[in-house]
């Protein structure tokens, strides 16, 4: 049995492009078009490493794993700009206000299929 | 060679695992149960800070699912205390997902109470799975140094209620606590935070408190 923190989730992407491709009436998946945050804790290269194995007996076997990274943004409490945190800081490069997190860089999401 | 068409999903990928956590809080509710999702890296004093907890709770009745990767020593040593305890093994995985969690409610019977359900000792993936909780309480600890929130965001940015614990070892290392705090109210304004020491027993009241009250809602 595979327990590694990405098995679920790569095994549910197949089965969500899977359900989208029979609803198409497609024989195969060409690609599967994957937005991936930074803080969603998956590690998109560990997801494309382990595609090709869980993917062997599915509609998806022959796919293509595309994934488009997001970077985490957090917002300004000051000025309500949206910036990207350096290390060890949570503070706004243009006013020096204190930043709060958003959902930008939680997206864990199928976009779409090419079938 | 067929033509290729896109085919617009937007599903997200832990639909299941979210939908499944709804159906586990409510059915977690209907019983009066207060679940609490207690997260926090090993050796931060989890199970010692529930046991201090679970002490103080009067006549609420505790259940405690513990999760690990291997071992059962936890729970064997929370049964010997006469507590609820039922053992959840990942087998490797580094967090608790929510079918995991509804079985194991089924299996301890769980009834008018509050259920601590303990996380794999991890920082990262148990904050980012719903496993049908309530709240969210993280152990941190002055032993691991003041500039976790700024390395673990998401655990600090989700929790409910925050704990710092081996508060008695301040004097021995070198927590900076305004930095700490800077930290976790850039990321969570509203958790309160307590100092506590399941050494020395110190905080775990108004933590008590807290989940009374809390309990109410």
């Amino acid at each position: 049995m595979i327990t590694l923190h990405e098995y679920p989730i790569t095994k549910r992407i197949i089965e969500i492009s899977e359900e989208f491709a029979r609803e198409n009436h497609a024989e195969e998946v060409k690609q599967i078009n994957l937005v991936v945050g930074d803080y969603s804790g998956y590690v998109a290269s560990s997801i494309d490493l382990y595609f090709g194995i869980i993917a062997e007996d599915s509609l998806c076997k022959n796919a293509v794993l595309n994934i488009e990274r997001v970077k985490p943004k957090l917002k300004c409490t000051v000025c309500g700009e949206f910036f990207e945190r350096r290390p060890f800081s949570f503070e706004c490069p243009d006013c020096g206000g204190e930043g709060r997190p958003t959902e930008i860089g939680k997206e864990f999401y199928v976009k779409s299929i090419e079938i | 060679m067929s033509e290729t068409k896109e085919v617009e999903v937007m599903q997200s990928v832990y639909d299941k695992n979210d939908e499944i956590a709804k159906q586990t809080n409510a059915r977690l509710t209907e019983k009066g149960i207060f679940a609490v999702n207690v997260m926090g890296s090993p050796g931060a004093g989890k199970t010692s800070s529930l046991v201090k907890i679970m002490e103080k709770l009067g006549d609420i009745t505790p259940y405690v699912i513990e999760g690990d990767i291997e071992a059962d020593i936890d729970t064997k040593a929370l049964q010997a205390l006469g507590i609820k305890t039922i053992q959840i093994n990942t087998n490797g995985a580094c967090h608790l997902d929510s079918p995991l969690i509804g079985e194991a409610a089924d299996a301890l019977d769980v009834q008018n109470g509050v259920l601590f359900i303990e996380n794999i000792g991890n920082l990262v993936c148990p904050a980012e799975f719903e496993i049908g909780e309530h709240v969210k309480m993280l152990i941190s600890t002055v032993t691991e140094g003041s500039d976790k929130p700024y390395k673990y965001p998401l655990a600090f940015e989700k929790a409910s209620i925050i704990l710092i614990n081996k508060w008695d070892l301040l004097p021995y290392v070198d927590f900076d606590e305004e930095y700490f705090m800077k930290g976790v109210r850039a990321l969570n304004p509203s958790a309160p935070v307590f100092k506590v020491s399941a050494k020395s027993d110190e905080g775990f009241e108004e933590v008590v408190s807290w989940i009374k009250e809390n309990l109410k809602q």
